[in-house]
């Protein structure tokens, strides 16, 4: 690990790509990630890498297709309504299991909608906004430091599965600065080799190809078999959330990403007035960490849910608390930042009822 | 527990950024968590520029702020938005070469800094966002000037690096100011 410095969200992501090895990146700019595309245009050319800006989010994805079909750890970034022209080419990676990062700077929407930060992206990111049968792995800092953290394991959970991988940001985590220590460069040729399915060549060995097809429905049930069976694993193996102040909980919140740290004071608010809240917190949004908050439910009455969105996020909470408590929710849409103030009057409401 | 709740607020081109850059830059030299948020919400149409900063002990958990305890306001629209937000006995650092009026609040502690008028005797006007740094620094005593112009010079480098005296001499002169009101 270097020293400590001061970097704005989307730089964070950009070094962290590179310092995980990725050295081919494709983009097309969008508010509030284009520092994101701006920094890798600039950086990729310095580490020997590729940088190319596509004509659109779909050439994109397509992009990101082929050069992860021959082996390379590849990127992109991009913001709501551009993750959505994504979503075809996302499908078709997951069926041809094809690993590479993608990162969602959520803005508010729907449609063109706005440029502040949001997280209404959560049925699109973490539920698939693309066809067919299949999961993305997702995970969602609430720090600079975390973000840089789940870029680099983004990419090795990419390539141990063979999936696409989604970080889940908000424009406020592209802009906002905060000190972070990178950790030392990966030499790119010293990863795991892919050479057991990538299309290296077929010089000496027998031809093979990548595909998302197959038009016999008992040899395509047998490659989504495949793909059912690696998401069990992901399940297994891939669950990650923090919980903060939840040993004595009375009430618990449960928010994801930058809303988390902010709630993070209004759990300190809520002590100072006696109320003993606490806050699960899930980095992974897929695999979500179902069997926890669970376990945690049981130990309250309101499991309240706060996202900058109308509820998404929400409809996994409820099926982890499962009745055994209420599960009250407190949103804001559209790009409005909730307070930490804002979100403890919500949760007095709540008590008051 | 530390913890300075920061708003820095003006109109776009009065270094009201850049002002808490260096606060957060010269926290985190001193080892403090820190983190620094830009204004970019809805209210950016109002014409205001305005950034958050938070200085403390302890890990920054919401970098999204209620009620700062101090504000470095730079113009009449942010006064009359942050005045009402300051908490209680907090600090409010004015600009006074662009704000014409007296801030209502009788509980808070209020320096009169003529930042224009300073910077450009010091030779550039430029100067003024380090002029009303270097008071909010000596009433709030958020970071050490030291860490400040370590902060600087980490900052202004290459062809910037001629505006370094400048700025320092600024922040001198706000510090002075600061001094003499709080007495």
């Amino acid at each position: 690990m270097g020293e400590k410095i001061m970097v704005k969200g989307t730089e964070a992501i950009g070094e962290a790509a590179i310092r995980a090895g990725c050295r081919v990146y494709f983009g097309y700019p969008i508010t509030p990630q284009s520092e994101l595309t701006e920094y890798m245009a600039r950086r990729m050319p310095q580490v020997g890498g590729v940088f190319l800006q596509a004509e659109s989010e779909v050439a994109t994805v397509n992009m990101m297709y082929g050069a992860s079909s021959v082996g390379a750890r590849v990127m992109t970034s991009t913001s709501s309504p551009g993750f959505s022209l994504m979503q075809e080419g996302i499908s078709y990676m997951a069926c041809a299991r094809l690993p590479g990062v993608f990162v969602d700077v959520v803005r508010g929407g729907p449609g063109l909608g706005d440029i502040q930060p949001s997280q209404g992206d959560y049925f699109q990111i973490v539920k698939g906004g693309g066809h067919g049968d299949y999961r993305l792995p997702v995970f969602s800092p609430s720090s600079l430091q975390e973000a840089v953290e789940l870029t680099i394991h983004a990419f090795d959970v990419a390539d141990k599965y063979r999936t696409p991988v989604v970080i889940f940001a908000d424009g406020m985590m592209g802009q906002m600065m905060e000190p972070v220590e990178f950790p030392d460069p990966i030499d790119p040729s010293t990863l795991p080799s892919k050479d057991d399915w990538a299309l290296t060549g077929a010089k000496g060995r027998k031809a093979r190809y990548v595909t998302s097809f197959d038009i016999d429905p008992y040899k395509l049930e047998k490659m989504n078999l495949v793909l059912q069976e690696t998401y069990k694993e992901i399940e297994k193996n891939e669950q990650k959330w923090e919980e903060f102040m939840t040993d004595d909980i009375e009430v618990l919140f449960v928010a994801h990403g930058t809303v988390g740290r902010i709630v993070k004071s209004a759990v300190k608010l809520a002590r100072q007035k006696g109320i003993k809240a606490g806050l699960f917190r899930p980095i992974s949004l897929y695999p979500f960490p179902y069997k926890r908050l669970s376990e945690l439910a049981e130990k309250v009455d309101i499991v309240m849910t706060v996202e900058m969105s109308s509820g998404q996020m929400l409809e996994d909470v409820r099926l982890a608390v499962e009745g055994k408590a209420e599960t009250p929710f407190y949103g804001r849409l559209a790009g409005v930042v909730p307070t930490p103030g804002e979100i403890l009057e919500a949760l007095m409401k709540e008590l008051r009822r | 527990m530390m913890e300075h709740k920061l708003i820095a607020a003006g109109f776009g081109g009065q270094g009201v950024m850049l002002f808490g850059q260096m606060v957060a830059q010269a926290g985190m030299i001193e080892g403090k968590h820190v983190t620094w948020l830009p204004s970019y919400g809805p209210e950016m149409r109002g014409g205001t520029a305005n950034c958050t900063v938070v200085v403390s002990d302890e890990p920054v958990a919401s970098p999204v702020v209620d009620k700062p305890n101090e504000i470095a306001i730079f113009n009449i629209p942010s006064l009359l938005k942050f005045e009402p937000m300051l908490e209680e006995n907090g600090i409010l650092v004015l600009n006074t070469s662009m704000i014409d009026r007296e801030p209502t609040r009788k509980d808070i502690t209020i320096i009169r800094v003529p930042a224009n008028e300073v910077a450009d005797k010091l030779g550039t006007l430029k100067a003024q966002n380090m002029v009303m740094l270097g008071a909010y620094i000596e009433v709030a005593k958020t970071v050490s000037v030291e860490s400040v112009f370590k902060a600087l010079e980490a900052k202004m480098t290459g062809k910037k690096a001629q505006f370094l005296d400048v700025n320092k001499k600024a922040i001198e002169e706000g510090m002075k100011i600061a001094r003499q009101q709080l007495g």
